[in-house]
């Protein structure tokens, strides 16, 4: 199997693919970004913390004009994974608002968005519709 | 020097924009100067008399563009403040003159913004880095390729799209047609604004069929990308009262003037949350003025999608909590309903040269408050709001009262 590299870091690729996120010990506020501190309440403590891999559709849009190399149309979303939001990709869903609705259930999968030049294949993230 | 206290009424002496649109043959500082000239030539004012200058321009902002314009104008050594605030960078250039005016440093001020962005394509964030050949982690989230269109869409068009469709998931009553004829709206008012990019009246049908740029938003529905320009002097009560019977009568009371940044809120740095501080900004300035949602006679709103004009409607608490969508299928936001939003044809149709926005539509309520507003002049109208959001997140709103003079 080649060797993979997640899209970005608070992807946890292996058996049980899922996103963590940094919460605030003070207010419980979740980041997935590095902090300095938090934007709730200041504080400075965090610790990292797995998302729900299910969740639930809040938002959604299905973006017809995107940036070279992104195929199109594609459906973009939040998820709101019990209580953190999530930004992602709506996948393995056909692109269309007879498929796509607000409320849908969706759950976390993972698809290689690419090879590099040394043979690493780059792991991204979506979500897809639960029990379709 | 001025002598202006923190109680010092703030009036609009003299506005001006330019025609939105196309103008291939003038630059930034041509388009900025005849709004600055316009401006003041409608106050009867020179740039001598002006104490300080907020110069708004987001696409060039590494740019001294009130410089730039004072060398055309007159460079009499005043202070300039060059700002960028995104979308609401014009509001905030007013915002500097204002405050000026507040904090006694000047009784005058201009502020102007001016933006070229006609042919621009689509606008998104700054996740667009390009792909490299081998996988090296980068920026704060470690990404190994571009995130945007891969983690959502950093899009202006998909994040507005959002932004409404969220507010149907939670309140219910929007559909594609609905955020349509939002847009039609717009695109029939502008028929009577010589001043706007577009002009052509577009049936509901043409809008739904136009090109889907991201779901609800068709093209139509997207701010039109134009040049243009916009300016205005601004002056202190006590100031005005030395001026002209006429300098008088014309001028128009800022009654409100407010800016916010986007409190936090679980998912706002997920996805933009307009509504937050939005309705922090309308809440200010309905207490600043005095006045409620319903003595407003015209409301000028950031419709930079049609799925944003929606929110809108609820976060300046024109209609109830989740009422948007009766609000508007009830008519009201029509020139001849009960709060007509955007007469100008809004940044769907009169256009969206970014910077130059945030005064365009100071300059659309005062020329009605006016009553020299032509033929889509909404008669006897008194009291007047403008808004605008600019992503990251900043909203300026403005309340203005027709002068008593």
């Amino acid at each position: 199997m080649a060797q993979q590299i997640p899209l970005v870091d608070y992807l946890v690729l292996g058996d049980n693919p899922h996103l963590v996120a940094q919460e605030c010990t003070s207010c419980g506020a979740r980041f997935f970004d590095r902090r300095n501190a938090c934007a709730s309440c200041g504080g400075t403590d965090f610790k990292q913390v797995d998302v729900a891999t299910t969740g639930e559709v809040r938002t959604f849009t299905i973006v017809s004009f995107a940036a070279p190399g992104i195929p199109v149309p594609f459906v973009a979303a939040v998820v709101d994974c019990e209580g953190t939001s999530v930004r992602a990709n709506l996948i393995n869903v056909t692109p269309d608002p007879e498929h796509v609705t607000t409320g849908m259930k969706v759950r976390l999968a993972t698809e290689v968005i690419g090879t590099d030049d040394n043979g690493t294949e780059a792991v991204g993230f979506g979500f897809e519709p639960l029990g379709g | 020097m001025a002598s202006a206290s923190a109680s010092e009424e703030l009036w609009i002496l003299g506005i001006h924009m330019t025609k939105f649109g196309k103008h291939p043959d003038k630059d930034l500082v041509d388009l900025a100067s005849e709004a600055v000239q316009g401006a003041l030539s409608d106050g009867g004012v020179t740039m001598k008399d002006i104490g300080i200058i907020g110069a708004g321009n987001l696409m060039m902002a590494m740019a001294p563009t009130g410089q730039m314009v004072q060398k055309q104008l007159g460079q009499t050594g005043i202070p300039v403040y060059n700002v960028s605030n995104a979308c609401a960078t014009g509001a905030t250039a007013l915002r500097v003159a204002l405050m000026a005016i507040k904090a006694g440093e000047t009784d005058m001020g201009l502020a102007f913004g001016v933006e070229k962005l006609a042919g621009a394509g689509l606008l998104a964030g700054g996740s667009r880095s390009a792909d490299s050949n081998t996988w090296t982690p980068h920026g704060r989230f470690g990404a190994v390729a571009a995130v945007d269109g891969r983690v959502g869409t950093e899009t202006m068009p998909g994040v507005f799209a959002q932004i409404g469709m969220e507010y149907g998931h939670k309140y219910g009553g929007t559909s594609f047609e609905l955020f349509a004829k939002i847009s039609e709206k717009n695109h029939a008012h502008s028929t009577l604004n010589p001043l706007a990019a577009y002009t052509k009246k577009m049936s509901l049908e043409q809008i739904m069929n136009d090109v889907m740029i991201a779901y609800p938003n068709t093209r139509p529905m997207c701010s039109a990308n134009c040049d243009g320009a916009a300016a205005a002097v601004v002056v202190s009560g006590s100031k005005l009262k030395t001026l002209s019977l006429e300098q008088q009568k014309r001028a128009v009371k800022i009654s409100a003037s407010v800016l916010t940044t986007d409190p936090y809120e679980e998912a706002c740095q997920i996805l933009p949350n307009v509504n937050t501080l939005t309705r922090r900004a309308a809440t200010q300035a309905y207490e600043q003025a005095g006045v409620s949602p319903a003595d407003l006679n015209l409301v000028e709103l950031h419709d930079c999608f049609a799925t944003a004009e929606l929110v809108h409607y609820d976060n300046l608490m024109l209609c109830e909590e989740g009422g948007a969508a009766d609000f508007f299928n009830s008519g009201a936001t029509w020139r001849d309903g009960k709060t007509p939003v955007n007469v100008s044809g809004g940044l769907e149709s009169k256009g969206h040269p970014i910077a130059a926005t945030g005064i365009a539509n100071v300059w659309e309520v005062a020329t009605h408050l006016r009553g020299e507003a032509g033929d889509r002049q909404i008669e006897g109208a008194k009291v007047g709001m403008t808004h605008v959001i600019g992503l990251g997140s900043a909203c300026g709103v403005h309340i203005l009262e027709k002068s008593a003079a």
